[in-house]
């Protein structure tokens, strides 16, 4: 169980993240969907200890992340698998040494070994055949599939979605969204997905929930989430430019 | 009110600049702790080291090697005209020699390879800084520190001394070269003042010089990538203090390391 408690941040006087609660349950997929700009990407940096909270807890299964040393968080990190908007992948190395990569940094195995199971993770994402290519040769959908590769090949207990879809055609879009259900399906983990993509949070997410000014406020499962009466939550939802949402 | 504000705004600036001045020193002594602890937690990575001793060495070796060559060059046949005038001419041998080996050899070399590596060090680290591929490397629990930096700044400590001596021994070549086939002078008295009037300190003072230059250039190149930050425009910006903060720490160190050396 991953739970932020009362979690703030601030930029230059600006609060971001402002006592933020929220809760996401094991082996649930939970989509947090807020405005373009609005403290997701802070939120999801925060549970991985990219940033720390100027107040307020991160707790994974009961351990505050922020009292831990760096040796201690980068092991829990070993638990992680995070695929960043654009892929970040380390564009000095091909396909296949980028999801090798945490597998030579952390497993003793044999470079057969190695292969088999990137192997076996890039079939897995579609990309089989692509693995001498570098990240410059390959497409935005395509780097997201080597990002989702590279974060499932320690099999995590969590996966980190930055705003998985964003930038991709509708179909891209949908394969990547399968990919995710699929991939959570094989693997089991605890997913949190950060996107302003409706059609996809409904299609991947077990639980939405809205982060706005700072806050969550609203949390539920899609049917109910689709059904909210939050006028913040129904402008969002229907994209329009009328409503409480300031511009 | 406005001429008061206007009288302050001088010493707003200073107060900026000094806050400034005091900031970055802090942020470059936790930059060289954190690196510290780095190395003490893990093992030396070697493949990487390596790649880039053949970056900062091997691949410098053509620029080095031109700028050694002329620098020479250029120190034979200025020192003619001064060792003519008062009938010296056979000292031009040492006074290129103790030139490379003692200043010229490790300054040019720190200088050139501030410019070719130091930047390319700002410029490739601050890439992966605004495209999140540090992060990317934090989340799959790699130091960047121990994987970037650390490799950079030993390989640049290993590599800027022998480049240094190089340098300073294509330098005394090209002198050579002028002061037998440009000026017509005698070969072996060229050789024979060297042997003469350098000292094995003038050599080893020298080196532990390059030794330190290597340590600033890639110190301050590599904490100026792991700072960039505002898209292609930071990362030009970055890279150009990386190269100007780098050479003027050189130029200034040189001057401290010249009165406690020599």
């Amino acid at each position: 169980m991953i739970i932020l408690d009362k979690l703030s941040k601030s930029f230059n006087g600006i609060k971001v993240l402002d006592d933020l609660n929220i809760k996401f349950e094991d082996k649930k997929i939970t989509v947090v969907i807020g405005r373009s700009g609005g403290g997701k990407s802070v939120m999801l940096k925060h549970i991985i200890g990219l940033m720390q909270p100027d107040s307020g807890r991160v707790l994974i299964n009961g351990i505050d992340i922020n009292l831990l040393k760096k040796k201690e968080l980068n092991e829990l990190r070993k638990k992680f698998g995070m695929v960043f908007q654009d892929g970040a992948l380390l564009d000095s190395l091909n396909v296949f040494e980028n999801v090798a990569f945490p597998l030579r940094r952390h497993m003793k195995i044999s470079e057969n070994e190695i292969k088999k199971k990137v192997f076996s993770v890039l079939e897995d994402v579609g990309l089989e055949g692509h693995d001498k290519k570098m990240p410059s040769e390959i497409s935005g959908g395509m780097r997201k599939r080597v990002g989702v590769a590279r974060a499932l090949i320690l099999n995590p207990e969590i996966m980190l979605f930055d705003e998985p879809t964003t930038g991709l055609d509708p179909i891209m879009s949908d394969v990547i969204n399968n990919l995710i259900i699929s991939m959570h399906d094989k693997f089991n983990f605890t997913g949190i997905i950060i996107s302003h993509d409706i059609a996809g949070a409904y299609k991947t997410g077990d639980i939405i929930a809205m982060l706005y000014e700072g806050k969550i406020i609203e949390y539920g499962q899609s049917e109910a989430f689709k059904n909210s009466v939050n006028p913040v939550v129904k402008q969002f939802v229907s994209g329009s430019m009328e409503g409480p949402i300031s511009i | 009110m406005n001429i008061i504000i206007k009288l302050l705004s001088p010493f707003e600036k200073i107060g900026n600049f000094v806050i400034y001045t005091v900031n970055e020193l802090g942020s470059i002594v936790i930059y060289i702790w954190d690196m510290i602890l780095s190395v003490a937690a893990y093992f030396i990575n070697l493949e990487n080291l390596i790649d880039q001793m053949i970056f900062i060495g091997m691949d410098s070796f053509s620029v080095i090697g031109l700028t050694g060559l002329f620098t020479g060059m250029v120190l034979s046949l200025q020192a003619y005209y001064a060792a003519k005038i008062i009938g010296v001419t056979y000292m031009i041998g040492p006074t290129v020699a103790l030139s490379m080996l003692r200043e010229l050899g490790p300054v040019l070399t720190a200088l050139m390879i501030t410019a070719r590596c130091g930047s390319s060090m700002a410029s490739e680290i601050g890439t992966m800084r605004v495209t999140e591929q540090i992060d990317a490397l934090e989340v799959m629990a790699v130091d960047p520190y121990y994987f970037l930096s650390v490799p950079r700044i030993l390989a640049a400590m290993i590599m800027l001394p022998v480049m240094a001596v190089l340098c300073s021994l294509i330098g005394i070549i090209g002198g050579y070269i002028v002061y037998v086939y440009f000026l017509g002078l005698n070969h072996v008295t060229y050789i024979d003042k060297i042997y003469q009037y350098v000292k094995l300190s003038d050599i080893y003072n020298g080196l532990l010089k390059a030794v330190f230059f290597g340590a600033i250039l890639s110190i301050i190149s590599t904490y100026k990538g792991f700072q960039t930050s505002g898209g292609a425009k930071g990362v030009g910006k970055f890279t150009t203090q990386a190269v100007v903060l780098s050479s003027i720490y050189i130029l200034f160190a040189d001057y401290i390391l010249t009165s406690i050396l020599f």
